[in-house]
């Protein structure tokens, strides 16, 4: 199991430091300051060994955090209990920043011990460990709210606490995607696929049951083929979607997923990731980008691109940016654009195309005169792929939520007491097209 | 409140001023006092002498202080035993305490507290706590025991905790099955033989209900846990892997890696018809592609598992090659392990998208990406024949670019792909030698110069080209050397005029001017075979060179079997057996694939066929290296001109030390007659083996061959010989680690007069064995194979097929030690195996083996007294009668029965194929279980075989 955690600022110096085996001495935090961080070469792997000792780290902008072991260790396990470590100091300070570790190294300290015991990850929920350990010092705790604590930080339903109460029960359903593609210049789908996610923001009294449907085409074929209901009517009519896979926070109970597809759950309170999801049929490609590069002599190049959007012309899309990778011995570019702002930015080899908003089925187009310096750099020019940045306020999957019942047998609130709020946005992940 | 200011003291008389305020009144000053010990502590200062101070601040109410208190406790108390006995006190009262969250804290940090002293009064508390109210005492207190265990096994053992905590696997919190879970898989592994975790069904029921459960840490230990477990039966192990399924849903990578371990172990026992195997393997496939979603670091994780996955079952993601397409803003680590996995799923089916994409990567900034993306070119063309083509011209059009690298890794490529599809796409050739000048790595300028070589004939300058390289001739690398030496000999027999001059050249350079042994050894043995036969020289150096197979780099079968037992974890990440970067005895232990892994399963999928091909040793691309040796295997297969053993016999035997029996054995297994390595190719320990001439016993041979072969052995004959009737079980002689996925294992019996060796051959590779041949060495009875081995079909992967082979005895003969020992070669498509075994000594007795009463009392008194031999047979309990028919059927004749004063004594003879008779006296006395016996025979070497021999018949 995990046998040491550390963690380092950018110049390798030591913030936190934890021991939990003996087997992991004081020169394990000198050797990955030595062999990793100080190393002079790009990292070529997460996971280093050195002298017999395992080293697996991330990276939280200039702050490392590493996870030390002798054993043959769960890899996987590490590395998503260090993500969830990231989690949890975010939860309780914010950014994980050189200072923010420093102000709160005390914290981090009673953390460390609470989530892994002799390097074996424990409950690592943040609304269970809020309960207690808190920045304030411990309040004085009654019996009752003690074994409270134990049992929601051992329980079946880690997750959650009880006795949550809210005047108003409410709830915040996201849908965010991403979409990604990679097309060819000629226009061909070389890769799509959206990966989104669920996330659900839940105020809500007691310990609701809740109940979750989308268009998901296997649950709504299955229905298809039994009794027409009126419900099953209408959601015929509309599109099902193929989901790839997806994957559930701990709350849902798979077992039921996986017999009956059905995503019923106890919420944990306040901000979660519900679910993720992966889709690569049928597919809504909000933009296309037309490239057009040519090479006009060995000092010039003429750079045309047009961009497509592709959705119902009511919708608007947002924060549209193009950038269009120019060469290494760019000397100086001429940009005109029809719509919108192009500037080349010499600092990120770049022209970047910005435009506010942009409603569907329009069409915007951007020329550029890139000159060149003479070089007699044998190597050609890579000629990165053109990326694309936006936000659209609809699912390019498709997915739709049919419903979220929420229950609470115990409450005297019912699922048409609930408030709730729905909301899409599809934004671009890696939206790239070869030139 | 910032705490960042306790980081910046660094003034003198630190300690001094901290050790006033430690002892302050005020609690507040006290507190801070101690947190800036633990910044202290935290950068790396020595703070060990306020041992005492800190440990006086333990007695509060404050749970925040306690626990720094607690934090300092841990770090410093090994270095201050004495003083840690002083906080004893504060633990044992705490873990009586009424808070649940108090308890909890001092049982976990008492248990890490490495001091003897206080490890002593710890098991107290321990015991109560295990068995607590709170399940969060409880739970901590699971993973105590584990801690307790690492400091002291004894004491956990003598006191018992082993037992509570096995018995927590029932308890009704989740958590706390999980960490006792944890625990008990911790402590097993440092003890491989004990029965700790005792899984069998009521507790793997208990483990798959907590499954649904517990936390998602707890879900990963519990299903790491499970895959360790053998199911009884298919039907067992389709429920299990129904109730783990579900996991592939959970957001936690971790967990689904840890199902997929299970799924993929388990799969191996269910039946490939089943329904439900095909269900199961269409389940893996999305969440596998999912991992590629999550952060690169598992990202890393993900693919390295998902190349064994994919080199065990292909099948599984034979569609998905675009989700490995490489993206630009991929980690360098995750573009290099997709681009492993690409050309491991490249088909005909996908073959045009990869090449496309590859093409685009071969442009990339970082070097050993672009580097791998061409070499990734070469191997598509390899693997699949219909995009050679493509692959060849992608290939010069990377070559036009010049970019120095490039040109040198597609030129590496490019050779391969010659030896793969011969006199297809030499008319690149003249493009390649443009760039010769370019050429600066040792590996592409021995690729250039092989295919100069190879095609000297059609490239009309080849003599200079290849001189212009010998100008620099002792600066180049070994590598490139050889093959240069290689190259002109190649040259000069195609165009024999032009080039004496270069040839001889080379040779001397090679002979004279050089300290290399190797090239050395191979500039005689073409120095020689010129000067004495050229056109045995041209035989042998032009040879048709056998083609490379397709499949480059799979890991080696029994070790990815290991390795997809251990999915997920940092052994699946190097590739390595834990054995390889764990310490001591942890980890050690092999995990194996367990039940019907061997009942053909990787082969179905029509993919499968390209995934076969040659699994280990012999290199698929063949280095140049390799090549040459080649060249030199062909050499030993010509005419016997050699005299004495030939010299390249060494390096022959370097390759032949991969072998079970290393080199030493190869040379003895010499009979020149027979043509076994003709068919042979890239194997030189064979040719020089079976192609020189018979060589003299070395006496080191009597030294036992390879230990752990021995022991096998020893362990066969223990296990019974055969008599008659009654057929003993086959044992391995040749386990398939140490021969390529071939295993063998067989018995001997004698029907009728008849000899026969029975054997049972299974293929556990991933290619088709053919080719199979079998031969003796020289044995003390002169043992041969009467007749062929008759093994007409190919041996597909995962087959067992049952061979007889009569024997005889009229072969040469040697005499082994031990007598009955006999040293076999079996050979197949892939190399030679060398095994030994031993054969009971009674399937050499003969029918008429029954001497007449008066020969045998002359013959006894005939042979000397020092040749008789007395032996005792311990626990026998068969009267006289009974082990006289018993011995019968196997040949020893009971003669005469005599009864002296209750003992029976019978006297009895056999005889030996070879003629040598051996004469008899058992004693029997009537209650008395152990029996005497005298042996008598003019080779009295035979007497311990023969006795050997009658215990087993008596005792079986």
């Amino acid at each position: 199991m995990i046998g040491g955690l550390f963690i380092y600022n950018h110049k390798g110096e030591v913030l936190i430091s934890r021991v939990y085996r003996d087997d992991i001495g004081r020169n394990a935090v000198d050797a990955f300051r030595v062999n990793v961080i100080h190393a002079r070469q790009q990292v070529r792997s997460p996971v280093t060994n050195i002298a017999r000792t395992s080293f697996f780290h991330v990276k939280r902008s200039n702050i490392w955090l590493a996870a030390v072991t002798k054993q043959n260790v769960n890899a996987a396990m590490v590395f998503e209990f260090l993500y969830k470590m990231c989690d949890v100091m975010t939860a309780y300070f914010g950014k994980i920043s050189e200072e923010n570790i420093k102000n709160n190294f005390v914290l981090i300290y009673e953390l460390l011990d609470e989530i892994l015991d002799f390097g074996y990850p424990q409950n690592s929920e943040t609304g269970a460990l809020k309960t207690f350990i808190t920045q304030q010092g411990i309040k004085g705790q009654t019996k009752e709210e003690q074994s409270q604590i134990t049992s929601q930080v051992t329980g079946q339903i880690g997750w959650r606490r009880e006795g949550i109460k809210y005047r108003r029960n409410e709830l915040f359903l996201d849908v965010l995607e991403s979409v990604n593609l990679l097309m060819s210049p000629q226009g061909q789908v070389l890769s799509a696929h959206v990966s989104g996610r669920v996330v659900m923001k839940s105020y809500l009294s007691g310990m609701p049951e809740c109940k979750f449907g989308m268009n998901d085409k296997i649950v709504i074929d299955k229905q298809g083929k039994g009794i027409t209901t009126d419900e099953t009517a209408k959601s015929s009519g509309k599109q099902s979607i193929a989901i790839d896979d997806c994957t559930f926070h701990q709350c849902v109970r798979l077992s039921k997923f996986d017999s009956e597809r059905s995503i019923s759950f106890i919420p944990p309170d306040g901000e979660y990731e519900l679910m993720r999801y992966r889709t690569t049929k049928d597919i809504i490609l909000p933009f296309r980008v037309i490239p057009l590069v040519r090479e006009v002599g060995r000092t010039k190049l003429e750079v045309k691109v047009v961009i497509k959007s592709n959705f119902k012309p009511s919708l608007l899309a947002q924060k549209i940016e193009v950038r269009i990778p120019t060469p290494l011995n760019t000397s100086g570019v001429q940009v005109i654009c029809m719509k919108g702002k192009a500037k080349y930015k010499a600092s990120e080899n770049a022209i970047v195309w910005k435009i506010k908003r942009m409603a569907g089925m329009k069409e915007s187009q951007i020329s550029a005169e890139i000159e060149l310096l003479p070089t007699n750099d044998k190597k050609k020019w890579a000629r990165p792929p053109i990326s694309m940045n936006f936000e659209v306020p609809f699912a390019p999957s498709g997915l739709k939520v049919r419903y979220l019942k929420v229950f609470e047998s115990k409450l005297n609130y019912s699922d048409h007491d609930v408030i709730k709020w729905v909301r899409y946005i599809g934004r671009s992940g890696i939206y790239e097209t070869r030139c | 409140m910032t705490d960042s200011k306790y980081f910046t003291t660094t003034k003198k008389g630190e300690i001094f001023e901290l050790k006033a305020e430690l002892n302050s009144d005020k609690k507040e000053k006290k507190k801070e006092a101690v947190k800036k010990v633990i910044a202290s502590m935290t950068v790396g200062k020595d703070v060990s002498a306020l041992f005492p101070d800190v440990v006086n601040c333990m007695q509060t109410d404050n749970l925040e202080l306690k626990k720094l208190v607690y934090l300092y406790l841990m770090n410093y108390a090994k270095s201050q035993p004495d003083m840690a006995i002083m906080a004893v006190n504060t633990f044992v009262k705490d873990c009586e305490d009424a808070n649940p969250l108090i308890r909890a804290l001092a049982v976990r940090t008492m248990g890490c507290i490495r001091v003897d002293k206080i490890t002593e009064y710890l098991c107290e508390p321990l015991r109560k706590c295990l068995k607590d109210e709170d399940p969060y005492v409880r739970k901590t207190a699971a993973v105590c025991v584990a801690k307790l265990h690492d400091i002291n096994a004894q004491l956990v053992e003598d006191q018992g905790f082993l037992d509570t905590l096995k018995d927590l696997i029932s308890d009704s919190n989740p958590m706390v099955v999980a960490n006792a879970v944890a625990a008990l898989s911790e402590i097993a592994e440092s003890h491989p033989n004990s029965n700790l975790l005792d899984l069998n069904p009521q507790t793997i029921n208990k483990l798959l209900t907590a499954l649904n459960e517990c936390t998602e840490w707890g879900q990963i230990f519990i299903l790491d846990c499970l895959a360790n477990y053998t199911p009884r039966d298919d039907r067992e192990s389709q429920s299990i892997c129904e109730r783990v399924t579900p996991r592939l849903s959970h957001a936690n990578s971790a967990v689904v890696l840890s199902a997929v371990k299970v799924l993929m172990k388990f799969m191996e026992m269910l039946p490939k018809d089943l329904d439900y195997y095909g269900t199961l393997l269409k389940k893996l496939a999305p969440p596998l592609v999912t991992l590629l979603s999550a952060e690169p670091e598992l990202q890393y994780v993900a693919l390295r598992n998902i190349n064994l996955i994919v080199q065990r079952r292909p099948e599984i993601l034979k569609h998905e090659m675009k989700v490995f397409f490489v993206k630009y803003n991929d980690p360098i680590y995750v573009k290099l392990e997709k681009l492993d996995i690409m050309i491991r799923l490249a088909s005909q089916a996908n073959i045009a998208q990869v090449l496309a994409e590859l093409k685009e990567y071969s442009t990339e900034v970082d070097v050993d990406f672009v580097r791998k993306a061409v070499r990734a070119i070469g191997r598509c063309a390899i693997k699949v024949e219909q995009s050679a083509e493509r692959c060849v011209s992608t290939l010069l059009d990377l070559i036009q670019t010049k970019v120095n690298y490039v040109v040198q890794e597609a030129i590496v490529v490019i050779k391969d792909i010659f030896r793969k599809y011969p006199n297809k796409y030499e008319s690149v050739i003249a493009t390649l030698c443009e760039n010769l000048d370019s050429l600066d790595e040792p590996e592409a300028r021995a690729a250039m110069i092989w295919i100069v070589g190879e095609y000297a004939e059609r490239i009309d300058n080849a003599d200079e080209l290849l001189e212009s390289f010998l100008e620099g001739f002792h600066d180049e690398s070994t590598q490139v050397q050889l093959q240069l030496l290689t190259a002109i000999v190649k040259l000069f027999l195609k165009k024999p005029t032009e080039t004496q001059e270069l040839v001889q050249q080379v040779l001397s350079l090679a002979t004279q001017d050089s300290d290399n042994p190797d090239l050395r050894d191979r500039g005689y043995i073409y120095w020689r075979l010129l000067s004495t036969d050229p056109v045995a020289a041209k035989e042998v150096v032009l040879a048709e060179k056998p083609l490379i197979s397709e499949e480059t780099d799979l890991i080696e079968p029994t070790l990815l079997e290991e390795l997809i037992c251990h999915i997920g974890t940092l052994a699946s990440v190097y590739h390595k057996p834990p054995s390889a970067f764990v310490e001591g005895s942890r980890g050690v232990q092999h995990k194996r694939i367990s039940g019907n892994a061997v009942s053909g399963e990787s082969v179905e999928s029509p993919d499968n066929g390209s995934a076969a091909g040659v699994t280990e040793a012999p290199p698929a691309v063949i280095q140049s290296h390799g090549d040459l040796l080649g060249d030199l295997l062909n050499l030993d297969l010509t005419p016997p001109t050699t005299t004495g053993p030939p010299p390249p016999s060494s390096s022959g035997m370097q390759m032949g030390a991969m072998d079970l029996l290393g080199g030493g054995l190869d040379s003895l297994m010499g009979d020149e007659s027979e043509p076994l390595g003709g068919d042979l190719g890239g194997n030189p320990a064979m040719g020089a083996g079976f192609g020189g001439p018979p060589a003299v016993m070395p006496a080191s041979f009597n030294a036992p061959v390879g230990g752990g072969l021995d022991d096998l052995f020893d362990l066969g004959s223990g296990v019974g010989m055969p008599m008659g009737a009654f057929n003993p079980p086959k044992t391995v002689w040749l386990p398939a680690m140490k021969a390529k996925g071939l295993e063998i294992s067989g018995t001997f019996v004698r029907r009728a007069g008849v000899i026969q060796m029975e054997m049972n051959l299974t293929n556990k590779a991933m290619s088709v064995m053919t080719d199979f041949a079998i031969q003796f060495n020289r044995n003390s009875f002169g043992l041969a194979s009467a007749g062929p081995l008759q093994i007409l079909t190919p041996l597909s992967p995962n087959q067992s097929i049952e061979a007889a082979l009569p024997l005889s005895t009229v072969g040469p003969i040697m005499k082994m030690e031990p007598l009955n020992n006999l040293q076999v070669a079996v050979k197949n498509n892939i190399d030679v195996f060398y095994f030994s075994c031993q054969y009971p000594i009674s399937m050499l007795f003969v029918e008429d083996g029954k001497m007449e009463r008066q020969v045998f009392l002359a013959t006894w008194k005939d042979i000397p007294n020092e040749n008789e031999s007395q032996f005792q047979i311990k626990d026998c309990h068969l009267n006289s009668d009974a082990a006289s028919n018993k011995l019968q059927s196997s040949n020893i004749f009971t003669i005469a029965k005599r009864t002296v004063e209750g003992q029976d004594m019978l006297y009895q003879s056999m005889k030996l194929t070879n003629g040598i008779w051996v004469l008899a006296e058992l004693r029997v006395q009537a209650g008395n279980p152990n029996y005497t016996i005298s042996l008598k025979c003019r080779a009295p070497e035979v007497n311990q075989c023969v006795f050997q021999n009658y215990e087993s018949v008596l005792k079986n």
